[in-house]
């Protein structure tokens, strides 16, 4: 679970909800099964919904991780499509 | 022949400002209703009323301006579509619900499936005034369980499992309420804080959270002339039968000690709270 390698990243801290789970489910869209997406992300409400909605989604949250700046990176594996 | 309009009234037929003109309210559960409920009542508007319905505040329906000599006949057709009419008065209304954990993402109980078994334990049980349940599936309270005169909210009792815990911390993150910590490498629950909302297990990409379905319980709620939110007398509901045991003892003591016209609320102002409270803790603990 502790590797993985990052083939894919997206930024969600220019949008709010509910366009950021749109716009890091749209760039997961254009991965293949098994690839992995980190999403950027800042603290609050994008942090306490969008791993849920990844994990309602059946895709597989592997890590997140505190940049200690009030943003966060969510380590996703691409599942299903 | 004069009109019994309380018969009318109890039979959902409401009195409207135009003279021998009728509201038929519908019974209906959790704010359900079938694809061929909704087709003949769209039938029964054309055809007996004047063409609109109105959908009511406790998620019922009313197809207004029936009249007085067709009301038998309305009920006559409403039944080939599977409706019938509901209630109003001193007595059980409409049973309402959200859509709970059998539709929403959010929900910790099925919410529908507790509002049909208490319509068909109470639906229009005579009571000395008008009783309300309110059935909500989680903390969000769509549905605004301190509303009625007794609340169901659904609830999680949860619990941490160290051996499928990868330590992303997502929990901490989704707790709204801080009751999530991590402690050496290990989560801590403040059971303290725990408001029971469920987000941490359904956020949990590894399903380390386990949850226990239960049920909130509020008692006196009233959202009419006098505002009055619901309390909650009881610990964490965790079975079924625990709950109807409840739900009986709390319509029982409104049926036994309520004067006419009397709110749930006023009654247990004019009891005495200690009184309902030594007999929800009986039916509590069986």
């Amino acid at each position: 679970m502790a590797d993985f390698t990052i083939d894919e990243t997206v930024d969600i801290t220019d949008v709010v909800c509910p366009m950021t789970f749109v716009k890091a489910k749209v760039a997961m869209e254009e991965l293949e099964i098994g690839q992995v997406l980190s999403v950027h992300m800042n603290d609050g409400e994008p942090v306490q919904n969008v791993p849920r909605s990844f994990k309602e989604e059946g895709q597989q949250v592997l890590k997140l991780i505190d940049n200690e700046d009030g943003t966060y990176d969510l380590i996703v594996k691409k599942l299903e499509e | 022949m004069a009109v019994d309009y309380a018969t009318l009234k109890k039979g959902g037929f409401m009195r409207q400002k135009q003279k021998n003109n009728f509201s038929l309210r519908l019974a209906v559960v959790g704010g359900n209703l079938t694809a061929e409920n909704l087709q003949i009542i769209a039938k029964v508007a054309e055809k007996y009323g004047d063409g609109h319905v109105h959908l009511t505040s406790r998620q019922s329906v009313e197809i207004p301006f029936i009249k007085l000599d067709d009301v038998e006949e309305v009920k006559e057709v409403l039944a080939t579509g599977g409706c019938k009419p509901g209630v109003c008065g001193p007595r059980v209304r409409t049973i309402t619900a959200c859509q709970g954990s059998a539709v929403c993402p959010s929900g910790n109980i099925d919410s529908y499936d507790i509002a049909k078994k208490l319509d068909e334990r109470y639906f229009a049980r005579e009571l000395p005034h008008k009783f309300k349940f309110g059935v909500t599936g989680c903390q969000n309270n769509c549905l605004k369980a301190e509303e009625n005169d007794v609340g169901i909210k659904g609830a999680s009792i949860v619990e941490w499992e160290e051996a499928a815990c990868i330590n992303c911390g997502i929990c901490e993150k989704t707790c709204r309420v801080d009751a999530i910590s991590t402690v050496d490498g290990k989560i801590v629950l403040n059971e303290e804080k725990c408001n029971n909302c469920g987000r941490c297990v359904k956020a949990c990409p590894t399903d380390a959270w386990k949850a226990t379905p239960a049920f909130e319980v509020s008692f006196g709620g009233l959202f009419g002339n006098r505002v009055y939110k619901g309390e909650k007398y009881l610990p964490l509901v965790t079975s079924e039968e625990q709950l109807f045991r409840i739900t009986d003892a709390a319509i029982q003591f409104f049926d036994d000690n309520a004067n006419p016209g009397e709110r749930f609320r006023m009654t247990l102002e004019r009891v005495g709270l200690d009184k309902f409270e030594e007999k929800i803790k009986e039916a509590y603990n069986g």
